[in-house]
């Protein structure tokens, strides 16, 4: 079923990363994103490796669910793995054919694989511990300044919340006109690539009658409540950095200044 | 009489082997036979609507069988779409599933899916409108400028066209205008009785239920509770009352009058047969000639 899609999955607790200011944490994991790149040698790597660890503990998300996550990327990371393994440079350990795997070959998967793994994990641990509404509010507040050059911020962070929102009622509406349209013999499983995609039509236009009837009805209740845009508009919860976020951004520094001082003193493994 | 469809030890579980497992269908064993009207009465989230989805294979039981005319419909998973061509299902709120230009293709897209064409498609897609009283220049017409009562009636054409052995209802009548639902009611009826085929009707209205069907099946907390005939059903009103259910309201107060003490009959469904057995009443004892 469409249904079993996991899609910005949200579980709402109250450990240290939920109470973090949601900008802080937009901001941590794009400088996170960045500093995993700059691994060069195990040490940063193992340091990167060990935040995260500490990351998805401090989540108060059972790590079941970031296995979960892992698993949509499996195929991805096995083929950037091996495509690494066998274009390292250096001396050749082992040959077959066009197959050399070399030292470097070896490091670099190991890399790849642990780089990629920490990026999931640690996108996850947002969307884990983030409502969509803080994650679109954050988003909101940290493209603010872009309202000088007349960005409609507000208007773009409306739109992105009302999206999130109708992801889940969109694939139950799926989910119901696919087995409407099945009762009646429509054959969506079998087939060549073009039947199928004919076979989509019935479910596709029922679904996008179904989704404008649902923007006007959602339209029209917002303007009964008198929604006239972002202007002069304030916040029923507003979100404020507190000391909390302070020592996020500390320690992630304090990372970082590790991983730079391990490039800049330890030998380099790729 | 033979049996249509024949369910064995029936079970359903969503989400199997997961912490969100949740059994919607409990055990169930019935039988219906051919040319039956039958009504399926329970609470929201009782299991009526995973019940009737694994009539008609879209959902695979998790244990036990459903036979269609004694054959199970899971020996040959390949074949399942026969299986939805005999087993018509019009689901709640139907008219969400048209999507062609007119009302006549999307009538024809059930009867072109068997196979049908030509004559035999024409004749199939007007005599369902026929029976769901849509009237022919509509036929021409978007299905989406028809109004809700309409395209109601033109999505339940669209699975009558397949002309299935056994036709499934859920909610048929939601949502619409006191008139409507009599109307369309009446005309399921009708075309049950000219058919002789079977129908099933899942309804929370026990007046609805209470006017059209032979026998019926009582549904609590994924298990059946009753399965028998109509006036049997509703005799139980302070059982049914107990799962959350009632009975139609002349029944109720039928059965109030008899707990009162006056001698009138068990389950009286309708007011016409209420209206019989309290003048017969009042005639024994003399209180009108």
């Amino acid at each position: 079923m469409v249904r079993d899609v996991a899609f910005g999955q949200y579980f709402p607790g109250k450990s240290f990363i939920h109470r973090l200011d949601p900008r802080a944490k937009i901001l941590l994991l794009i400088a996170y994103l960045v500093i995993i790149f700059c691994t060069f040698n195990y040490f940063s790597l193992l340091l990167i490796a060990s935040f995260t660890v500490l990351m998805i503990l401090s989540s108060g998300v059972s790590p079941k669910f970031y296995f979960k996550s892992l698993k949509v990327i499996v195929f991805i990371v096995i083929f950037t793995s091996l495509l690494n393994l066998f274009y390292g440079t250096g001396e050749p350990i082992w040959q077959w054919w066009i197959f050399r795997l070399t030292i470097n070959g070896i490091n670099r998967a190991i890399f790849v694989t642990v780089r990629i793994i920490c990026l999931i994990l640690a996108s996850s641990c947002l969307t884990f511990t983030t409502s969509p509404t803080e994650l679109t509010d954050a988003i909101e507040r940290l493209m603010k300044p872009l309202n000088r050059i007349h960005f409609p911020v507000h208007e773009i962070a409306m739109m992105m919340s009302l999206a999130l929102r109708f992801v889940p009622t969109l694939l139950e509406e799926t989910d119901k006109i696919m087995a409407a349209q099945k009762a009646r013999g429509a054959d969506m499983d079998s087939g060549s690539l073009i039947k199928r995609v004919k076979a989509l039509v019935p479910v596709l236009i029922p679904l996008f009658v179904s989704a404008f009837r649902r923007a006007y009805e959602i339209a029209t209740a917002m303007e009964c409540r008198c929604y006239r845009g972002g202007s002069g508009r304030t916040k029923m919860k507003s979100i404020h950095m507190s000391g909390r976020d302070a020592a996020a951004f500390t320690a992630l520094g304090l990372v970082i200044c590790g991983v730079i001082l391990c490039n800049i003193f330890l030998s380099a493994a790729i | 009489m033979s049996s249509v469809l024949e369910l064995k030890n029936l079970s359903f579980v969503y989400g199997q082997n997961t912490p969100f497992e949740k059994k919607a269908v409990d055990n169930i064993s019935l039988s219906i036979n051919q040319g039956e009207f039958i009504g399926i009465i329970g609470h929201t989230g009782s299991g009526k609507s995973t019940l009737v989805q694994m009539l008609n294979g879209l959902i695979q039981p998790t244990e036990g069988q459903v036979l269609l005319d004694g054959e199970d419909i899971w020996a040959k998973p390949k074949e399942i779409r026969r299986v939805r061509f005999k087993v018509g299902m019009v689901f709640q709120y139907p008219e969400y599933q048209l999507f062609e230009e007119t009302v006549y293709k999307d009538i024809a897209f059930g009867p072109s899916n068997m196979g049908k064409t030509g004559v035999e498609l024409d004749q199939a897609v007007k005599k369902a409108a026929e029976f769901t009283g849509l009237k022919p220049e509509l036929l021409l017409k978007s299905p989406f400028d028809l109004s809700g009562g309409e395209k109601r009636r033109a999505a339940i054409a669209g699975v009558i066209a397949m002309d299935p052995q056994v036709l499934v209802l859920d909610e048929p009548t939601a949502g619409l205008d006191p008139m409507g639902r009599e109307v369309l009611l009446s005309q399921i009826l009708q075309y049950h009785k000219e058919r002789k085929n079977t129908v099933i009707l899942v309804s929370h209205s026990m007046e609805d239920i209470a006017k059209v069907a032979d026998r019926i099946i009582v549904m609590n907390k994924s298990r059946l509770v009753m399965f028998d005939k109509t006036k049997e059903v509703f005799s139980h009103g302070r059982e049914l009352e107990k799962i959350g259910l009632r009975v139609p309201q002349i029944t109720k107060i039928m059965l109030e009058l008899k707990e009162k003490g006056y001698n009138i009959p068990d389950g009286i469904l309708t007011v016409d047969e209420a209206f019989a057995a309290v003048s017969s009443l009042l005639k024994r004892e003399g209180k009108i000639w």
